[in-house]
């Protein structure tokens, strides 16, 4: 009795403690958790002290001005003007602040550049909109995508905690290593950034940037793309989450241990025959949480850049189509390939429920070994 | 704004220009032509202003309201265009056309057909703008400064659109700024030597040229982005070996000198508001002259501070830091030269002064997180952040746009006859200023708690600021139209303005009766 009614008050305080926190207003840039992070925080405050210092002989010198020397006081002008003295003065003293503005710049620049000896190294590809991981180390990628519900963004239902700022999967990095990343893109031009690591790179297509960071305490931390990539730009959030390494070899296992089980199921997946009402159960879940952006919850698109579902010719008629644009995307449009984001089972379930859904009613039911044998025809 | 009610009687008997529509549609009258730009200015600051509007109440509580992420980057793309090229640009074209002749003692513009087309091109150009927002898939939404390939493979039809508006409004600005500069050589009265130029024929001419080097690349580019959309070229595209960085450098080698040529004709109005309402003597004219053109000089050197992020090479990173902090110490120079001006000298704050007083302060502001933003290693935190986008409003709006205003009042009484009304001006500077504040200065905490730029919806933390930022952009949107009313009543009536209306003023432009007859200097005056 004694613990369930202290959990019962724990529990609303523990909430709260936490909403106070993402309400608190922040004024300034964090500190981060890492050196760098720290370094970069410091030489903020450097800078804008300095800044400070300018501004406030400039505006003193004004305001007194102003306030001293005004026509109302019965002050006759003076007439001086020229002096190579003084230009001089005031040409050569900001060049001395600047050089020692630049000093510390240069020293913090050239250490974030420096990317060789990394214990652990992540491939990040940015995609409208969304973010691939890839640990080149290990046998484990996946795609993290906003997990904000439509209805927190709709305003039918109240905002979380992390409002826009959750994915369902999110990177997970060792504490104390060198993580290196490789970034790069599917499509436009994004940039990922994490304001606790100092980190904030653009993803360019076709190219490989690099980045690192070496983080010194566990936690959550959370980031945005901070490149304007097209229509859901503010909704590809980042988020990291720093284990121990012991809690992250723990991690690797597992997350190796699920990969590996999904593509087991797959395989049993294909002897088996999916009724309708289970896909379009776990299809219209994926549809509202990879297609709604674009096509729309339902289903009448933004066209000419996202065309209706609605019947449409391909999702009505056409299934070899349907299949082909699920598994390949539309090359040079907004469509993606979803053969690598998507489980097989939810890429069937998702081609079932838009060829059913919203008066589509083909009353087809697609079946993963049909899917899956349109990828082994193109060597997937 | 215009001379058009009481001009005639001036010059009748010398002057057969049609009326109505006809007389400003053929005009090759530099008054007239000014007065056009400035108009047209003060429309689009309007239209670009709407947008802000809807813009900020998108923004005023997390969660989508009002539009739809596609619409609210239309927003942010078509405010910034016609901010840039349709209000700031064009209104400094105006002051240039009024002014330039009268400073230097001309009669007119040296080629005054050409700025007729000049002008007459640019009303098009916005309207092929505005109608491609209204074609299926809306207008542009890539951003201002749209980057490859979001403005290439992954953009809408009205991209062609775009491009040709672009590349008008690139060929009326050539235009413009080769009669700035042949004018300025060429038609100088007798003893306008170079170093008797008022400072803000010094900074046009800076200006102009810096315009005729950089429009032709800002057209090319806009070119390559049509090839790349339609024509199958791959100059942005990696697949067929081109680079999308390779877009960034071209359109900052264009983009940052374009941040001048929108500050530098402000420095102008300032350097001849501040002495006239002190009553002394500019510091020090030729420090002014030289700091113009050595910061026009490195514009050209700085344009990849604005791509810290996009991966470059530590020592091309480092060129760029230094070259970018270098020009804090010409920006320097004016601000003290406005400073010194204005120590032991007998100053009153009629609205011209107060306008050119906030510009310095928030222009100063603007500068420093100008520098702060030039450190590269921290550059990589505000990037693309609100703190970038309140460094550009601190220059632009209460830098540039405050500056325009400024000399608004300031040659009102030469345009009108008239005197503005100075109680209805005080309480538009006050109203202005203070809202102005509001509306970017928190914008600096939002953006370095974390906000990116150009988002339609955003974390909870920064709810608190946007509604306060909202609040203060709704004010000076309203702010402004006190602007109108003013203007309004200066043009059709008021107390009748002498030539020279402020007691400290100096230049050939106040020793012609107010309102400037319809021609200045049929005989060009003699200058000691």
């Amino acid at each position: 009795m004694a613990k369930t009614r202290s959990l019962r008050w724990s529990l609303p305080a523990l909430l709260l403690a936490g909403q106070a926190h993402a309400t608190e207003i922040q004024f300034n840039m964090t500190p981060g958790v890492t050196d760098i992070s720290q370094q970069v925080y410091n030489l903020h405050m450097t800078i804008f002290w300095i800044c400070c210092a300018i501004g406030l002989v400039v505006f003193t010198a004004m305001f007194v001005s102003i306030i001293l020397h005004r026509k109302s006081r019965g002050v006759t002008p003076a007439t001086f003007h020229e002096s190579t003295k003084v230009e001089i003065i005031w040409t050569a003293i900001p060049v001395l602040i600047l050089i020692l503005m630049a000093i510390p710049a240069t020293r913090v620049l050239i250490a974030m550049e420096d990317t060789s000896d990394s214990d652990v190294t992540v491939l990040v590809t940015g995609s409208q909109w969304r973010w691939h991981y890839e640990y080149l180390d290990y046998d484990i990628d996946f795609f993290s995508i906003l997990a904000t519900p439509r209805g927190q963004i709709e305003g039918r239902l109240p905002k979380g905690q992390n409002y826009l700022l959750e994915v369902d999967r999110p990177l997970v990095i060792p504490t104390g290593k060198k993580i290196r990343f490789l970034m790069t893109s599917d499509d436009v031009i994004h940039s990922w950034w994490v304001p606790a690591f100092a980190i904030k790179k653009d993803t360019n297509p076709g190219f490989i940037n690099e980045a690192w960071t070496r983080v010194n305490e566990p936690g959550i931390y959370r980031g945005q793309c901070a490149e304007l990539c097209g229509m859901d730009h503010g909704f590809m959030p980042i988020v990291v989450i720093a284990k121990e390494p012991d809690d992250f070899a723990e991690w690797v296992e597992q997350e190796e241990a699920r990969i590996a089980a999904i593509r087991e199921e797959e395989q049993r997946l294909l002897a088996l025959r999916m009724n309708l009402d289970e896909q379009m159960e776990l299809g219209e879940r994926v549809y509202l949480a990879h297609c709604a952006a674009c096509h729309q919850p339902n289903g009448t698109g933004l066209p000419p850049m996202f065309p209706a579902l609605k019947d449409n010719h391909v999702t009505t008629q056409d299934r070899a189509e349907h299949i082909r644009v699920m598994v390949d995307g539309r090359p040079g449009t907004s469509m993606a390939s979803f053969a690598r984001q998507l489980s097989l089972r939810e890429l069937t379930s998702v081609i079932t429920y838009t060829r059913n859904a919203w008066g589509n009613d083909t009353g087809d039911v697609v079946q993963a070994v049909e899917v899956y044998e349109y990828m082994q025809s193109k060597g997937e | 704004m215009s001379t058009v009610t009481t001009a005639d009687h001036h010059d009748a008997h010398h002057d057969h220009k049609p009326t109505g529509i006809k007389r400003w549609l053929f005009t090759t009258n530099h008054k007239d032509i000014g007065s056009l730009y400035l108009l047209f200015a003060l429309a689009m600051f309007f239209l670009g202003g709407a947008m802000a509007m809807v813009i900020r109440l998108e923004l005023f509580q997390p969660g989508m309201q009002f539009v739809e992420p596609q619409f609210f980057n239309q927003m942010t793309t078509m405010h910034g265009l016609i901010m840039v090229f349709g209000a700031v640009m064009p209104a400094f074209t105006g002051l240039a056309n009024w002014m330039i002749p009268m400073m230097i003692g001309a009669p007119d513009m040296a080629l005054p057909r050409m700025n007729n087309w000049s002008f007459w091109i640019l009303p098009f150009a916005f309207l092929i703008l505005i109608i491609s927002m209204f074609l299926p898939g809306g207008g542009p939404d890539f951003g201002w400064t749209f980057y490859a390939p979001l403005s290439t493979t992954y953009s809408n039809d009205s991209t062609a659109l775009f491009v040709f508006a672009i590349h008008i409004m690139g060929i009326s600005s050539i235009m413009g700024a080769i009669n700035v500069i042949v004018t300025i050589v060429n038609m100088r009265a007798p003893g306008m030597t170079w170093m008797k130029l008022p400072l803000f024929v010094w900074t046009w001419l800076i200006t102009a040229f810096l315009l005729i080097m950089v429009m032709p690349v800002l057209a090319g580019l806009v070119t390559m982005v049509l090839t790349d959309k339609y024509f199958a070229t791959s100059f942005f595209d990696a697949a067929g070996g081109g680079d999308p960085v390779l877009f960034q450098h071209i359109f900052w080698f264009f983009g940052h000198p374009e941040v001048y040529i929108m500050i530098l004709p402000a420095f102008g109005i300032i350097s001849a508001i501040v002495p006239t309402f002190a009553r002394k003597k500019l510091f020090g004219y030729a420090s002014m002259v030289y700091a113009t053109a050595s910061i026009a000089i490195l514009s050209f050197l700085v344009w990849a501070h604005h791509m810290f992020t996009t991966g470059m090479p530590v020592y091309a990173t480092l060129f760029f830091m230094y070259t970018t902090m270098l020009i804090a110490v010409p920006t320097g120079v004016k601000v003290f030269n406005w400073v010194a001006t204005m120590w032991r000298g007998a100053m009153t704050f009629e609205v011209p002064m107060m306008f050119a007083l906030a510009f310095i302060v928030l222009f100063t502001i603007g500068g420093l997180s100008g520098v702060m933003l030039a450190i590269a290693p921290v550059d990589f935190q505000y990037h693309d952040t609100y703190f970038v986008v309140a460094h550009f409003h601190y220059v632009l709006v209460s830098g540039a746009v405050f500056s325009l205003v400024a000399a608004a009042y300031y040659w009102l009484p030469k345009w009108t006859g008239h005197m503005y009304d100075e109680k209805l001006g005080q309480l538009h500077f006050w109203c202005s200023v203070i809202s102005v504040n509001l509306l970017f200065f928190p914008m600096h905490f939002v953006g370095l708690a974390g906000m990116p730029r150009r988002i339609p919806d955003y974390a909870l933390q920064f709810a608190d600021f946007n509604a306060f930022i909202s609040v203060g952009g709704f004010l000076f949107g309203l702010s402004q139209l006190i602007f109108v009313w003013v203007l309004v009543k200066c043009i059709r009536g008021g107390e009748k303005a002498p030539a020279k209306p402020w007691e400290g003023a100096e230049g050939l432009e106040w020793e012609v009766p107010s309102p400037a007859p319809y021609h200045t200097f049929d005989t060009p005056p003699q200058v000691k």
